[in-house]
C-alpha cells in the first residue's frame, strides 16, 4: 500500500471533526459534569468503540454483524478475569473452603483454578489476550463465513446465533464463568483502587485517549486503498472480485478490526464499571449497539461516537424521568431515525449544518490570508 | 390446625401491644416537649443524606420494563404501599417518606448505574429494591463503597452477608430443608428429581437439597437445568416418567415456569394424585397467575408466606393491598418480603434515633416486627430474618392452602456448614 | 444409563421422545412459517415477529375472558374463534405497519431490522401498559389440556396433537396461498423481479401489503396456539425470535419447504440431545451444529441455485 500523506489522510472536515470531538470529550464534558455523570459518559464511550467497529464493517464494508456484543464481552471478561484473580488472594478469600480462587468457583465446588484462568494472573498476558482472543475468534468466524461467501442477512443471523450460543455457555458453565451474575466486585488493578473518584477521572481520560487512537486507526484504514476497496466491495462485490481481488480477505480484516475495537471497549467497560456480565454478550445489547451506529450515521466514524452518546443519554434521561414509559420514546427514536434520517446524525449534519461550517472555515481562511498578505506587503 | 390458631392469637396479642406503644410514644413526646417530637435534622443526619425537617428521601429500584418486570411489579407495589402507610402514621422520626423510583430495566449494569445515582446524586437514606441475584451482585459493591442500605426482598441462594444489605426474604437453607423434611416425613418420599432454570439460585438451592437428601439417606435420581426462558420441557418430562421419582423438586423461574407446568399437566402427570409430588420453591401466587391455577393445582410450594395465611396482620395487609392496587391482584412471598423492607427500616431508624447508615446498621440486629403479615419476624445479626417456613398446597383458584408450618422461627444461615 | 430399565420401558420412552420431537417440530414450523414468508420471500428482517405472536396470545386471552363471562356454555369451543381473531388482529396490525413503515424500506433490508426493533420495543411497552407487567393466565378449555393414555407409560398430550394438526393445516394453507393462488404467484413474481412484475401489471404495493400482513397473521395464530404451551407476557415474544430466525435461515430463507425441513432437523436434533445431555448443553450443541452446517452450506439446506 502506498504511503499516505497527511493531507490525504485528514481532510479539513476530518480535522474539524477530530478537534470538535476532542474539545467535547476531553474538555467540555469533564468541566460540565460531576464525576457520577462523567463516569456514565465514560461507560457510554466504551460502547462507542463497538459502534466505531460497526461503522468500519457495516457502513464501509457492508457486513452487518449482530454479534458485536460477543467481542465486547470477550474483552470485558478477559479484563474481569484478571481483576477477579487479584481480588481473590488467599487472604481476602480466607472464609472460603478453598481460599485463593474466585468466590463463585468456591460456591460451585471447584477446588482449583481452571487452566484457562491461569494466564490471567499476569497483566501482560491479560492485555495480549484482550486484543488477541476476540480478534482470533473473529478471524475464525470470518474465515469460515467469508471464504464461503456467506454475506448480508445470513451473516447477521449467524452472528446472532453465535451470540446466543456464547450467552447460554457462559450462563451454563457458572463454575468457570460466574454464570448469569457475571464477574462482580472488582476493586483494584495492581493494588490501585479503581473505584475512587480520582481513578474514575484517570480511567475516563485513558478511555477517551484509546477511543481517539482507534478513531485515528479507523481513519487511516478509511483513507487507504483498503478503505476504498471496502466501499467498492460494498457497492459491487462481484466487480471487485473480477478485478482480481480476494474479497474475503478484506472482509475478514475489517471484521477482525471491528472485533478488536469492541474488545478494547469491553475491557475499558470492566475497568470503569467494576463488573462484567453475560448480559453484554447477548443479542439485545448487540442489536442496541448497531442502533447506536445507525443513529450516529453508519458512514461516519465521528457519527458513531455522537450516536452512542445521544442514544445512551436519551435512554438514561428518559428512564429517569419516565421509568414506566421510556421504551415508547426509545422505540420512536429508532423508527424515526431509520425512516427520516437514514444516514443518522452525520447525514443531518452534512445536509443542514455542513455549509455553515464550511462558510465559517472560509471566513477563517480569508482572515488568515488577509493578515498574512498585509504582513508581507509591509 | 390447633397450632395455627394458637399462633394467630399470640401474634394478635403482640400486635395489640405494638399498636399501643406506637400510639403511646408520639403522644408522650407531644405532651412531654415539643422539641423532642421532631428531632433536629442536624442531629439525626450527620452524613448528608436527603433528609429535611419534614421529609426523607428513599429509593425504589426494580425492573418495571424488560423480562423481570413480570416478577418485580409486585415488589414495587408492596414497597409503595408500606411507604404510604408509614406516612399516614406520621412518617419516620416526624418526617414523611418521599420515594424516588428508578427502573433497572432487567439489565444488571443498569441496576448498578441507577443504584449509584440514587446513592450519589439523590443521597437517599435507604433503597428498597433488586430482585434477581445478578442485580444484587451488581449493586453490592456500590452500596458498600458509598455506604448505602439496601433492603432486598427475594428468597435467594445465600452465600452472602453484606453489612449494607438487609435480606428480608429467606436464604436457601431456610426454604429448602424444612420443605424436604416435610415431604419425606409426611409423604414418604424416597426418590427426588431436581430440576431448575440454569443460573445460580436454582443450582445452589439444588446443591443444598441434594446434600440434605444425601444426609437423610435418600436418593436423587436426576438433576437437570434449562436455559432461562426455555419453553420446551417435553424431553425432561419423559425423563421424569422414566425415572419415576416420588418428588419433582422444581426451581424453574420466569416464563419457563408457565411452559413447564402446562406441559407437565398435558403430559398426564396429575399433581393431585399421590405420586409424583411436585414441590417447588419458586412458584408464588404471582407466578400462578401466569401459569393458571388449573395447571398447577395439587403442587406443593415451600416458602415463608402465602396470601391465604390466616392471621390478623395478614388480613389487614391483604385488604390494604387490594384497596390500593385493585381487587384482582395477588400477593406472593416476595411481595410480602418487599413490604417488610420499609417497616424494618423505620423500626431501625427509630431505634437508632438517626438516619445515619452506620447507626441503622448497629441498631438493626434483633429488631422485631410483630406486625409483619407473615407473623413475627426478627433480624438476625447476619442481616437475614428469622422466619417460619410453610408448605402450601396449590388450589384451583391460584391460592395455596397452608398444610404445614414450622413450629418455631428458623435461624437464617447464609453460609451453611456441611451444605457447601 | 439404560441397564436398569426393561425393554418395554425403553421402547415407550423412545416413542414418547419421538413424539416430543414432533411437537417441537410443529412449534418451530408454526413460529417460522410467518417469518419465512416475511423474511424469506420479502427480505424484511422482522424483529417484531415475536411481538406479533404475543398479540395473538393476548387476543386469545381477551376472547377467553369474554367467553367465560358472557358465554360460558360455549367456552369449550372459544379457541377456534380466538385463533381467527388472532389472525385478523395481527393481519391488520401487520398491514398498518407495512403501510406506515416497511414499504419505505424495501430498498434497505438491513434497515428494516432496526425499524422493526424499535417497533418491538413500542409494542412490548404497549402490552405492558394495557395488560400490566405480569403474565396473564389464559384458561384453556379442559378437553384441550389432558392427555390420552395409550399404554401405562405412553401418554399423548392432547395439546401436542392439536398443535400438530394446526401446523398441518397452516402449512397446507400457506402452500395453497403461495403456490396456487394468484396472490402467491404475484408475490413470488415480485420477489424474483420487482420491476418486471410491476411492468406486467402486478400491483406490487398491494402484493407487498398482503404478503406482509399474512405473515404477521400467521404469527398471530402461532401466538394463539402457544398459549397452550407457554407464557403470555409483554416480553414473551423475545423468547422465540432467535430460534425462529435460525430455522428460517437454516432452511434456506427463500424456500418454504426448506423451512419445514430445517424445523424437522433442528427439533429432532434438540430433543434427542436433550434426552442424553442436560438442557443447556443440548441447546448449545444444537445451535453449534446449525451454525456449523450453515458454514458448510451457507445458503441453508435448500437453496435456490444462484451463483453469487
Amino acid at each position: 500500500m502506498s504511503t499516505i500523506s497527511f493531507r490525504s489522510l485528514l481532510s479539513k472536515n476530518d480535522i474539524f471533526g477530530f478537534v470538535a470531538l476532542v474539545i467535547l470529550i476531553m474538555i467540555l464534558l469533564p468541566l460540565m459534569l460531576d464525576i457520577f455523570r462523567l463516569n456514565l459518559i465514560g461507560k457510554y464511550l466504551t460502547y462507542a468503540f463497538v459502534a466505531l467497529g460497526l461503522v468500519m464493517c457495516w457502513g464501509m464494508g457492508g457486513i452487518l454483524s449482530l454479534g458485536q456484543g460477543v467481542f465486547f464481552g470477550m474483552g470485558g471478561y478477559c479484563m474481569a478475569m484478571f481483576l477477579k484473580l487479584e481480588a481473590s488472594s488467599p487472604e481476602q478469600t480466607a472464609i472460603q473452603s478453598t481460599p485463593g480462587i474466585p468466590d463463585f468457583m468456591d460456591w460451585n465446588q471447584l477446588t482449583e483454578l481452571p487452566w484457562f484462568w491461569l494466564p490471567y494472573n499476569s497483566f501482560g498476558l491479560t492485555l495480549i489476550s484482550i486484543i488477541l482472543a476476540p480478534t482470533a475468534f473473529a478471524f475464525i468466524i470470518g474465515l469460515a463465513m467469508f471464504k464461503r461467501r456467506v454475506g448480508g442477512v445470513y451473516f447477521a443471523i449467524i452472528t446472532q446465533a453465535v451470540a446466543a450460543i456464547l450467552t447460554i455457555l457462559i450462563i451454563g458453565q457458572q463454575g468457570y464463568t460466574g454464570g448469569v451474575n457475571g464477574i462482580t466486585d472488582l476493586r483494584t488493578l495492581h493494588g490501585w483502587d479503581i473505584r475512587t473518584d480520582a481513578a474514575k477521572y484517570i480511567l475516563y481520560y485513558l478511555n477517551a485517549l484509546l477511543l481517539f487512537v482507534c478513531l485515528f486507526g479507523a481513519q487511516i484504514v478509511r483513507k487507504s486503498k483498503l478503505g476504498r476497496l471496502l466501499v467498492a466491495m460494498r457497492e459491487r462485490e462481484d466487480r471487485v472480485r473480477f478485478s482480481g481481488y480476494d474479497v474475503a480477505n478484506f472482509k475478514i480484516f475489517v471484521f477482525c478490526l471491528a472485533a478488536m475495537f469492541s474488545a478494547i471497549g469491553g475491557a475499558m467497560f470492566t475497568l470503569q464499571v467494576g463488573f462484567m456480565s453475560p448480559s453484554f454478550v447477548g443479542i439485545v445489547p448487540s442489536i442496541e449497539m448497531v442502533i447506536y451506529c445507525a443513529v450516529g450515521g453508519r458512514l461516519s466514524i465521528f457519527g458513531a461516537v455522537y450516536g452512542t452518546l445521544l442514544v445512551n443519554w436519551a435512554k438514561t434521561s428518559f428512564s429517569e424521568s419516565f421509568p414506566e414509559l421510556w421504551l415508547f420514546a426509545m422505540g420512536a427514536l429508532f423508527i424515526g431515525v431509520v425512516m427520516a434520517f437514514p444516514n443518522g446524525l452525520a447525514g443531518v449534519y452534512s445536509s443542514y449544518f455542513h455549509t455553515y461550517v464550511e462558510r465559517f472555515f472560509q471566513m477563517l481562511k480569508q482572515q488568515f490570508y488577509l493578515k498574512f498578505l498585509s504582513h508581507k506587503t509591509v | 390446625m390447633m397450632h395455627l390458631e394458637k399462633e394467630t392469637r399470640t401474634s394478635n396479642g403482640c400486635r395489640r401491644y405494638f399498636m399501643k406503644t406506637v400510639v403511646a410514644l408520639p403522644l408522650a413526646m407531644l405532651f412531654g416537649s415539643t422539641a423532642l417530637a421532631v428531632p433536629g435534622t442536624a442531629e439525626i443526619n450527620t452524613t448528608g443524606l436527603a433528609v429535611t425537617d419534614t421529609t426523607v428521601k428513599v429509593g425504589i429500584l426494580h425492573s418495571v420494563t424488560g423480562t423481570m418486570a413480570i416478577s418485580e411489579t409486585g415488589s414495587v407495589q408492596a414497597e409503595k404501599l408500606a411507604i404510604e402507610q408509614i406516612n399516614a402514621m406520621g412518617g419516620v422520626l416526624g418526617r414523611k417518606i418521599e420515594y424516588i423510583q428508578e427502573d433497572g430495566a432487567s439489565d444488571w449494569p443498569t441496576f448498578a448505574e441507577k443504584s449509584k445515582k440514587l446513592l450519589v446524586k439523590d443521597k437517599v437514606a435507604a433503597v428498597f429494591g433488586c430482585w434477581t441475584s445478578a442485580s444484587r451482585k451488581a449493586v453490592l459493591p456500590i452500596f458498600e463503597q458509598y455506604n448505602g442500605m439496601l433492603y432486598y426482598p427475594t428468597f435467594y441462594e445465600g452465600l452472602e452477608q453484606s453489612p449494607n444489605v438487609i435480606y428480608t426474604g429467606q436464604e436457601a437453607t431456610q426454604q429448602i430443608i424444612a420443605g424436604i423434611d416435610w415431604v419425606v416425613k409426611n409423604k414418604g418420599a424416597k426418590k427426588f428429581f431436581l430440576l431448575g432454570s440454569d443460573y445460580i439460585w436454582p443450582r445452589t438451592s439444588n446443591k443444598i437439597a441434594r446434600k440434605h437428601i444425601d444426609k437423610l439417606g435418600l436418593k436423587v435420581v436426576g438433576e437437570e437445568y434449562y436455559p432461562l426462558g426455555h419453553t420446551q420441557f417435553n424431553s425432561v418430562i419423559n425423563k421424569i416418567k422414566l425415572k419415576k421419582p416420588d418428588v419433582i423438586y422444581a426451581i424453574v423461574v420466569g416464563g419457563s415456569n408457565v411452559a413447564f407446568y402446562k406441559q407437565l399437566k398435558a403430559a398426564g402427570i396429575d399433581m393431585t394424585k399421590e405420586k409424583p409430588i411436585v414441590l417447588t420453591i419458586s412458584v408464588t401466587e404471582d407466578e400462578v397467575l401466569g401459569i393458571g391455577g388449573e395447571n398447577i393445582v395439587g403442587a406443593y410450594a415451600a416458602m415463608k408466606y402465602f396470601q391465604s395465611l390466616d392471621n390478623a396482620n395478614n388480613k389487614a395487609f391483604v385488604e390494604a393491598f387490594k384497596k390500593r392496587w385493585g381487587d384482582g391482584i395477588v400477593i406472593g412471598d416476595v411481595t410480602q418480603a418487599a413490604y417488610l423492607g420499609p417497616w424494618l427500616w423505620k423500626a431501625a431508624v427509630e431505634k437508632a434515633g438517626s438516619f445515619d447508615i452506620d447507626k441503622i446498621r448497629a441498631a438493626s440486629p434483633e429488631i422485631e416486627l410483630p406486625t409483619a403479615p407473615e407473623g413475627y419476624v426478627r433480624i438476625h445479626p447476619n442481616h437475614h430474618l428469622w422466619s417460619k417456613t410453610r408448605i402450601g398446597h396449590a388450589r384451583m383458584d391460584g391460592q395455596y392452602d397452608i398444610v404445614y408450618e414450622t413450629e418455631s422461627l428458623i435461624e437464617p444461615d447464609p453460609f451453611p456448614k456441611g451444605y457447601q | 444409563m439404560f441397564e436398569e430399565y426393561t425393554m418395554s420401558e425403553l421402547t415407550s420412552i423412545f416413542a414418547m421422545q419421538g413424539f416430543a420431537g414432533l411437537i417441537l417440530f410443529s412449534v418451530l414450523v408454526l413460529m417460522a412459517l410467518g417469518l419465512a414468508i416475511i423474511f424469506g420471500q420479502m427480505g424484511v428482517i422482522n424483529m417484531a415477529h415475536g411481538e406479533f405472536m404475543i398479540l395473538g396470545a393476548y387476543i386469545t386471552y381477551l376472547t377467553s375472558i369474554v367467553f367465560s363471562e358472557h358465554l360460558p356454555d360455549l367456552f369449550s369451543g372459544y379457541f377456534f374463534l380466538a385463533m381467527i381473531l388472532a389472525f385478523l388482529g395481527s393481519f391488520f396490525l401487520g398491514a398498518f405497519v407495512e403501510w406506515s413503515m416497511i414499504r419505505h424500506l424495501y430498498k434497505r433490508p438491513l434497515d428494516t431490522l432496526l425499524a422493526t426493533w424499535g417497533l418491538s420495543l413500542i409494542l412490548q411497552q404497549l402490552y405492558r401498559t394495557i395488560f400490566g407487567a405480569r403474565e396473564v393466565g389464559v384458561s384453556i378449555p379442559d378437553w384441550m389440556m389432558g392427555s390420552y393414555p395409550i399404554t401405562d407409560l405412553i401418554e399423548v398430550p392432547i395439546n401436542g396433537i392439536f398443535v400438530m394438526v394446526l401446523t398441518l393445516f397452516i402449512s397446507l394453507g400457506v402452500y395453497l396461498i403461495m403456490f396456487k393462488s394468484s396472490l402467491g404467484k404475484q408475490t413470488r413474481a415480485v420477489v424474483q423481479n420487482r420491476d418486471m412484475a410491476g411492468a406486467v401489471g402486478i400491483n406490487t404495493e398491494k402484493v407487498d401489503r398482503y404478503t406482509y400482513a399474512i405473515g404477521c397473521g400467521i404469527a398471530g395464530i402461532a401466538g394463539s396456539a402457544f398459549t397452550m404451551i407457554g407464557s403470555t407476557g409483554p416480553t414473551a415474544g423475545q423468547l422465540y425470535i432467535v430460534d425462529t430466525f435460525l430455522v428460517v435461515v437454516f432452511g434456506g430463507a427463500s424456500n418454504l419447504l426448506g423451512t419445514i425441513a430445517s424445523a424437522f432437523t433442528i427439533s429432532q436434533a434438540q430433543s434427542t440431545l436433550e434426552f442424553f445431555l442436560s438442557g443447556s448443553m443440548a441447546k448449545v450443541l444444537t445451535l453449534l451444529t446449525v451454525v456449523g452446517i450453515l458454514m458448510l452450506l451457507p445458503q441453508g439446506l435448500f437453496a435456490l441455485k444462484i451463483r453469487r
